[in-house]
């Protein structure tokens, strides 16, 4: 790696990747989650059967990650927006990514036990 | 090895220019440089409309897919709770029609320029380029219309 490079393998750097992947994470989702939710067109046994696979254990902790790839990709966004837009975005990068990585933690642990109560439940009992 | 090249190479780890007069720099075309494949101005500027696209659709997706996702997994019991007479009661507010549609339309086109411009980068080859474009346009239209029938056509008393 070269040195004195402002931007390769720093904060500019792996937010673009994570925000990349995150996006493409959403988007797959996105076209499966459009797919289930037809069903309700099939009947309510079919949507209701396929809805019963997002209350296992797996796939209730697969929502988890979709909320951290989203409120990434969101937040992120957010900041994408006054890099491009506000005067002194570019300046204040660095510090808007450590902002939302620190938003991302608290909501993240807010989320915890909403999202998960379904299988904390079923598993812990109460 | 020459008293020369060891200077070359002092200076080259210390950040300095490795080129002079004799050993110029290798000259890179300036990107927005107009070329005789460029076309006129009237190809009009689709890369800056799907660049402001991204931001402005962004902006809503944000309302609406927290929103949507704070009612479907954190609120109420998060996920014990949907079923088919969740999605009924939903759906039986126009304002929760007009919310999903909107979110629908905006998150797919937003999420198919994303990945048009992920095709763009990483596949090298133009055909493999053109081919997963196709997919991903015909996979975007088909996932939109469908929504959007469901949204449109949806009957609470189907059985």
């Amino acid at each position: 790696m070269p040195a004195g490079t402002l931007y390769r393998g720093r904060e500019g750097m792996w937010s673009w990747v994570a925000h990349r992947v995150t996006g493409v994470l959403i988007f797959f989702f996105l076209f499966v989650h459009v797919l289930d939710t037809a069903l309700v067109r099939v009947s309510p046994e079919a949507y209701d059967n396929v809805v019963a696979t997002y209350k296992t254990p797996i796939v209730n902790v697969m929502e988890y990650g979709l909320v951290a790839a989203i409120l990434f990709h969101a937040l992120n966004g957010l900041r994408v927006i006054a890099v491009d837009f506000w005067a002194k975005g570019p300046k204040y990068q660095k510090q808007m990514l450590w902002t939302v990585v620190g938003v991302w933690v608290v909501l993240m642990a807010g989320a915890f036990y909403p999202v998960l109560q379904h299988t904390l439940r079923t598993l812990f009992g109460s | 090895m020459s008293a020369e090249t060891t200077s070359a190479e002092a200076t080259a780890t210390e950040g300095v220019s490795l080129y002079d007069v004799d050993n110029p720099a290798p000259v890179i075309e300036p990107p927005r440089k107009r070329t005789k494949k460029t076309g006129s101005a009237s190809r009009g500027n689709f890369e800056m409309q799907a660049w402001l696209f991204m931001r402005l659709s962004g902006i809503v997706l944000v309302v609406l897919v927290l929103g949507h996702l704070l009612i479907q997994l954190v609120l109420d019991g998060g996920v014990s709770k949907i079923g088919f007479a969740f999605v009924a009661g939903r759906w039986a507010s126009p304002f929760w029609q007009v919310w999903d549609l909107l979110m629908l339309w905006l998150a797919m086109l937003h999420g198919a320029n994303g990945l048009r411009t992920v095709i763009n980068d990483y596949a090298q080859r133009d055909n493999t380029r053109f081919w997963l474009k196709m997919l991903l346009y015909t996979a975007t239209v088909f996932t939109v219309l469908l929504g959007t029938l469901v949204i449109f056509t949806f009957d609470p008393n189907i059985s």
